[in-house]
């Protein structure tokens, strides 16, 4: 009966997918918003990277939001699991004692590969501008350094507090970087607050870069966060 | 057949995957993945409905001149909603992961059918 039900539902839904398959044809140009974004980024915003531009200038406010969600997630999370770490940490620590040292390949591999990726996040978020990368994914990249960390080196601590002042004052900052732009700028999150430079050097884009590094910088504390209470 | 099609048809696969294998599965965590595996799926259709046939990132360099920008990049807004996208899809698994974790301190299992209590 059940499994019956299940091959109906995926069978329904197979058929909807195929007719979507069926009769999508590739498009040849761009819908005319999307050639206004392209057109527009490089020439009012002085960022190549177009989606960058979307995201931190134009679609800045909903950045804004996802970001909001993300702390909301590193919270309520807390709620969920830190309740359960400050019961355990009244118990005797027995199961801590048991935590298996890794072997010492992987702790001298981590400690090679540890500053590796975080140059590398480093690139990512202030490249985002330029090429492929920004905020978010440096971000990302950055905490899966501290996941590395967590995973080789059971004795590594995330210091929580320190992480939530750095996350905290970047949002403070992403905050203050949008009223100044609709103080200097057209408004809210406009990025030519200040100068846009050579189209395609490192120093350019107005507030783009700075807008990045700050959302790294907040992506990667809230994604640690997280990472630090899930563990074990 | 283009390669946008074959892109789309992976990523409906995909979801296809994910949701046979959240109905079929009575593990919580297998019900997790499933989610995920639809996620990502949504994510690759949402890249696919973007392709513009020959066209390239919309990241102006040396292979794609501020001229033939608006005829040869790819549409940006899918790209854009993607990284939102992607950013929710982690929130909402990480908030299931600490469920389940929560759910298995509860009961130590894993299986939905041990869940059977009233809810308030």
């Amino acid at each position: 009966m059940r499994r019956g039900a299940i091959v109906l539902v995926v069978g329904l839904l197979g058929i909807v997918f195929a007719t979507i398959v069926f009769n999508y044809s590739e498009r040849a140009s761009l819908p005319s918003l999307a050639e206004a974004y392209v057109d527009l980024v490089p020439r009012e915003l002085g960022a190549p990277n177009v989606i960058t531009g979307i995201l931190l200038t134009y679609r800045a406010f909903d950045t804004l939001g996802e970001v909001a969600v993300l702390f909301m997630v590193a919270a309520s999370i807390g709620l969920l699991l830190g309740a359960r770490d400050a019961e355990r940490g009244e118990a005797p620590e027995n199961d801590k004692a048991e935590a298996t040292t890794s072997t010492e390949i992987v702790r001298n591999g981590s400690d090679i590969l540890v500053p590796l990726i975080a140059i590398f996040a480093a690139y990512i978020v202030m490249h985002g501008h330029l090429g492929p990368g920004g905020g978010f994914q440096g971000g990302a990249v950055m905490a899966s350094c501290v996941l590395l960390l967590v995973l080789a080196k059971p004795e590594f601590r995330v210091k929580l507090a320190r992480l939530s002042a750095i996350e905290s004052l970047a949002g403070l900052l992403i905050v203050l970087v949008g009223i100044a732009g609709i103080v200097l700028a057209g408004g809210f999150l406009d990025n030519r607050i200040l100068p846009l430079g050579e189209f395609g050097a490192f120093f350019s884009a107005g507030a783009i870069p700075i807008l990045s590094v700050l959302l790294g910088a907040k992506v990667g504390c809230e994604l640690s966060v997280i990472i630090e209470r899930f563990r074990a | 057949m283009t390669i946008s099609t074959i892109v789309l048809a992976t990523g409906l696969m995909l979801i296809l995957i994910g949701v046979w294998g959240m109905l079929t599965h009575r593990d919580i965590l297998r019900i997790i993945i499933g989610f995920s595996l639809m996620g990502t799926g949504s994510h690759i259709v949402i890249i696919a409905i973007g392709y513009v046939a020959n066209g390239t990132a919309p990241i102006i360099d040396a292979g794609l001149s501020l001229a033939d920008a608006s005829s040869r990049s790819v549409d940006p807004i899918p790209s854009a909603l993607a990284v939102t996208a992607i950013v929710i899809g982690f929130a909402v698994t990480s908030v299931m992961l600490a469920y389940a974790i929560r759910l298995y301190e509860a009961k130590k299992t894993f299986s939905i059918d041990t869940f059977t209590d009233s809810k308030w």
